[in-house]
């Protein structure tokens, strides 16, 4: 029996093996067109209304079109069509009378935005979009027997699909309304499209009436219209030029309401058939298979329009390769395998041997992956580039920094020469946080250090000499060197703490940083923090709490020094200076101006700023704005991050880029050269099965020799 | 016994009642509904209406344990406490923050937490009875002595280790296995190999020891003496008499955990990328998900607590002087 079941087993085995013994895949998609990668946190949100984390635009930005996309090789970021042309805004004054374009931001009443769908888009092959021969939709008011052996969309034997319409962009709007979705960003849009609120009420009323779907054609938003079957019109109060880069987002993208009211039947939420785990779209890939504890794949979307790969990009981009397919339609790739790997070992492990197509580079393989040269750049270990493996390396718009709490009444200051001190307080730690060192330390020299809110790349952050912050570096020999511990030292003296004590009293200057455990407050973090207030005389407290409570510190402005983090939504410094505008101040309006940094000033060029187009007007404003944040320093500006990206030389087209995201189409697969890197890289070794058995039958051989003495011998030998 | 047990069953439910308190008490102390409420809609642009109307839609509006505003019974059942805790009862676990059916994740968890859960049980019960057994037989040898020396080795290694050498030697030197990964049905076992194989050798060494101790005190009893008269090979001696008569404080070990293979391994499956129910509570901690926390934590109740009535039910099996009353 035990015979018969090894045989089962081992043949079993192998066969399922065929290819490589390792080989984590079935061997059905040998060969295929299929891109291998993984992902480390299950997406939470599928729904385009709801979803808002990175984790989940690498599935979402595939499914669902937006009406527009940046362009995938331009820099800086370009927008460009995507399921609707480049929308035309017209701005009216409060009589309704047409503005120019260089109209000032005051004047503006109301900004419509005209949009006008793609003809001819099709979505996705999907159930909900089936019809019976008189034209009722194939799939409604099923019966829960109907369900009972349904598990995912692809347990219905019939699809349809229908053409892309303007209504299906308002529709999705008025989503953003739906008391039961809790879109992150209603209240963001609300504040331009008023009418969200007074839609959001009455859907709430009706919610209450009717526990099921909520048919949302019944009701009216004011500002959002369908002019045509193809066009439809925003009217947004007031003038909000960064609404254009909303409509890159899934929050914008179509859903049509045969698909919300197939999943809104009763049954279906209970076996997760829902728009937020099967979103429908009319992106080049749909999802087929949804294990979000194991594994995601998107198939091509059959009905895709097929736009075609661009032919231009920036400086260097042809010299990659990136403009070999100019023109051919999109996407090369069949399918796309996403694998859930919660550990960084086997993630990694599995890219070495083939089985991923692309990797990051952790902190922990860091030096596997990468070297430096005694210039200082960084280039691929020998290892990698033997196996042909490329680097990838962006600056990503984020920025991470170290804030000060401006209420609070040492580093914030509370009278006029409080103030005054605190400044001088806050640049002498701004200059003593040496984050050269904490980038090349902690994070393996992957971050350029922030001059200012504003990562390199985006408009309004300067190259060279001009772009540094004069008041933590000076230009030396042709580059930013940071200012010695002496100047920051006089700083601190007049800031009324000379050599770390109070002028006065003789009392220590104690700087509290307020964090979560795992963020700056980690052991070895936070010792070089205290060794870089040593250096000025100051103690440095560390007082850490779990996230929960530090966000309630943050609240109430109890904190005094923190570490934070910002990724921009879209590439426009709005989206980074408005950290620091009064009107977003943490305590007083529950805005993201955590540090509560307020500067009239300031403030009156971020009014102004904002609405301007880029130019140097514009430039010469965020120029001074950033010369003021300089000079009070409300943060000591930390790092913007470098996103390092492996990639085997059978993989194609892929160019770093935090804000495109969706680049699935783009890419291409050799799958030859990767079939044949596979098996040259996974050769089984079956030696050391050899090795144990002997090792196995030597561990045995005198235990069993033993037991033969042991039983052919007499009792009173036993006894001996 | 029929009696015991149901006695037993009723003593279950203040303890679970308890339990159920203690998890909602603990949760909400770190974790109020508006700190849940932030953790769901993010932090970006969660306004105060918007947290309200996430926590009156989830039904964190509710006073925690006592309605004084309500009506009869309703003091006590609209509250929060009864709403989200009480109704486990009937095992109706209701929806995880992200909107999911948590009965249905659990189902579709569990099949593979137990495909590697079980066989590591069966296995390592197996391996460790057999080698302790061999011990006692080669007692005061030098295989003795170096296989309580290996023993002692084994388990002082973390099985972390195991894990991560595991991998690298056997999926990535030798490439005879997949490194992590799991498939539905027979094409699972190549994934399964490792982990269990893993598993088995992390554990063994402690088991091995433990189980050594029990039958050695065994081995001098005076049965075994009357055994060895009567002319049996030492090998039936071991194997028949002094493993039966040694499984008393074996099933203590056993049978407790043999419900709570349900709840799978953290570190096993976080590694090799099984998608069963040991990583499902870590992913809820940090998300913050108190729907699925407290299910989780009240099926592990459960199950300890039927784990615990049915070794004292395998006692009666092995030993027929245990009479339960």
């Amino acid at each position: 029996m035990i015979r018969r079941l090894g045989t089962f087993l081992l043949v079993a085995f192998l066969t399922a093996c065929g290819g490589a013994w390792n080989d984590p895949y079935p061997a059905a998609e040998r060969g295929r067109n299929i891109l291998y990668t993984a992902f480390t946190e299950r997406p939470k949100h599928l729904d385009p209304v709801q979803s808002y984390s990175e984790d989940e635009a690498v599935f979402l930005y595939q499914i669902v079109e937006p009406p527009l996309e940046y362009h995938y090789l331009r820099r800086p970021y370009q927008l460009r069509s995507g399921s609707a042309e480049l929308p035309t805004v017209r701005r009216y004054d409060a009589e309704g009378r047409l503005l120019a374009d260089d109209a000032p931001a005051e004047r503006v009443a109301t900004s419509v935005y005209e949009i006008r769908v793609l003809p001819g888009i099709l979505y996705q092959p999907h159930p909900a979009f089936a019809r019976r021969p008189d034209g009722s939709p194939r799939y409604l008011d099923l019966r829960p027997a109907d369900l009972a052996a349904v598990r995912g969309v692809g347990d219905f034997a019939e699809t349809g699909t229908r053409e892309l319409e303007a209504a299906d962009f308002v529709y999705q709007i008025k989503r953003l309304a739906h008391p039961r979705l809790h879109s992150p960003i209603f209240e963001l849009i609300a504040e331009y499209l008023p009418g969200l609120k007074a839609l959001q009420t009455q859907l709430a009323e009706a919610a209450k009436q009717e526990p099921g779907w909520l048919d949302l054609t019944r009701f009216e938003l004011p500002g959002v219209e369908v002019v045509d079957r193809h066009t439809y019109r925003i009217t947004l109060q007031g003038s909000y030029p960064q609404f254009i880069y909303w409509l890159t987002m899934p929050f914008f993208s179509p859903v049509p309401p045969e698909a919300d009211r197939f999943f809104g039947q009763p049954g279906m939420a209970e076996r997760n058939l829902t728009l937020d785990w099967w979103p429908v779209g009319t992106g080049p890939y749909m999802l087929v298979e949804n294990n979000p504890n194991a594994r995601m794949v998107l198939a091509r979307n059959p009905h895709y329009r097929g736009d075609a790969y661009p032919c231009d990009g920036e400086p260097g981009d042809a010299e990659a390769g990136l403009l070999a397919d100019c023109g051919k339609a999109l996407p090369f790739i069949e399918r796309v395998v996403f694998t859930r790997e919660r550990e960084g070992i086997p993630y990694w492990n599995k890219f070495l041997q083939g089985y991923y197509d692309a990797s990051g580079v952790s902190s922990d393989n860091f030096d596997q992956a990468v070297s430096l040269t005694s210039q200082g750049e960084v280039t691929l270990s020998d290892d990698m580039t033997e196996r042909g493996i490329r680097l990838l390396t962006s600056v990503s718009p984020s920025i991470f920094y170290l804030g000060f709490n401006m209420l609070d009444p040492l580093v914030g200051g509370d009278t006029a020469e409080g103030k005054e001190k605190a400044r001088k307080l806050r640049q002498a730690i701004s200059i003593a946080l040496d984050m050269e060192e904490f980038v090349s330390i902690f994070l393996n020299g992957r971050g350029v250090t922030a001059m200012h809110p504003i990562p390199p790349g985006l408009f309004g952050a300067r190259e060279g000499e001009a772009g540094i912050n004069p008041v933590v570096y000076e230009w030396r020999d042709g580059r930013p060197a940071r200012r010695g511990k002496d100047v920051a030292r006089r700083l601190l003296a007049e800031a009324g703490w000379p050599n770390g004590r109070n002028a006065q009293t003789g009392e220590a200057l104690i700087i509290n940083l307020d964090t979560t455990p795992g963020g700056l407050g980690d052991k070895a973090r936070s010792d070089w923090l205290a060794k870089q207030f040593r250096d000025l005389g100051v103690q440095f407290v560390v007082r850490a709490t779990d996230w929960n409570r530090f966000q309630e510190k943050m609240r109430t402005g109890n904190a005094q020094l923190f570490f934070m983090g910002w990724n921009a939504d879209y590439p426009d410094p709005e989206n980074l200076l408005f950290l620091l505008h009064g009107a977003q101040g943490k305590v007083k309006y529950s805005g993201q101006n955590a540090a509560n940094y307020h500067n009239d000033e300031y403030d009156r060029l971020f009014e102004q700023m904002k609405t301007m187009p880029d130019g140097p007007a514009r430039q010469a404003i965020i120029d001074r704005m950033v010369a003021i944040l300089q000079h009070d320093a409300p943060w000591a500006f930390g790092f913007h991050p470098k996103a390092y990206s492996l990639q085997h030389g059978w993989v194609y087209n892929r160019k770093p880029g935090v804000i495109v995201r969706g680049t699935l189409k783009y890419q291409r697969v050799d799958v030859a050269a990767r079939e044949a890197a596979r098996a040259a890289w996974n050769r089984p070794v079956l030696w050391p099965i050899a090795v144990v058995l002997a090792l196995l039958a030597a561990m045995v051989a005198p235990a069993v020799a033993h037991w033969r003495r042991h039983e052919r011998a007499t009792a009173a030998e036993v006894q001996r | 016994m029929f009696a015991y047990v149901v006695r037993r069953l009723i003593y279950a439910v203040p303890i679970l009642i308890g339990v159920n308190l203690l998890t909602f008490l603990l949760f909400f102390v770190v974790n109020s509904p508006d700190d849940m409420a932030r953790m769901h809609l993010g932090a970006r642009h969660a306004s105060a209406e918007g947290i309200e109307r996430w926590k009156v839609e989830r039904g964190y509006d509710k006073p925690t344990f006592w309605n004084a505003e309500a009506d009869g019974a309703g003091r006590l059942t609209d509250t929060i406490f009864f709403d989200k805790s009480l109704r486990m009862f009937a095992f109706d676990f209701g929806s995880a923050d992200d909107g999911r059916d948590i009965g249905r994740e659990i189902r579709d968890r569990m099949g593979p937490s137990l495909a590697i859960a079980v066989p590591t049980f069966i296995l390592g019960l197996f391996a460790a009875v057999s080698f302790a057994l061999l011990l006692v037989f080669f007692r005061a040898t030098y295989l003795d002595f170096w296989g309580v020396v290996a023993c002692v080795a084994m388990m002082s290694i973390s099985s972390l280790f195991y894990i991560i050498g595991g991998q690298w030697l056997v999926s990535k030197i030798w490439a005879l296995v997949p490194i992590s990964g799991y498939a539905p049905g027979l094409d699972a076992a190549r994934f399964l190999v490792l982990p269990v194989l893993i598993s088995v050798i992390a554990g063994v060494g402690s088991s091995v020891r433990w189980y050594r101790t029990i039958f050695l005190e065994e081995i001098s009893r005076d049965y075994v003496r009357t055994a060895r008269a009567k002319g049996l090979s030492e090998l039936v001696v071991l194997f028949r008499h002094v493993l039966k008569n040694a499984m008393i404080p074996i099933l203590t070990g056993v049978v407790v955990v043999i419900p709570m293979l349900f709840m799978g391994s953290l570190l096993v499956e976080s590694f090799f990328g099984v998608p069963g129910l040991g990583s499902y509570t870590i992913d809820a901690i940090s998300a913050q998900d108190f729907a699925v926390v407290r299910a989780m934590v009240f099926i592990g109740s459960v199950l300890y607590i039927v784990g615990l009535i049915l070794t004292d039910l395998s006692y009666t099996l092995v030993d027929p002087r245990v009479r339960l009353e």
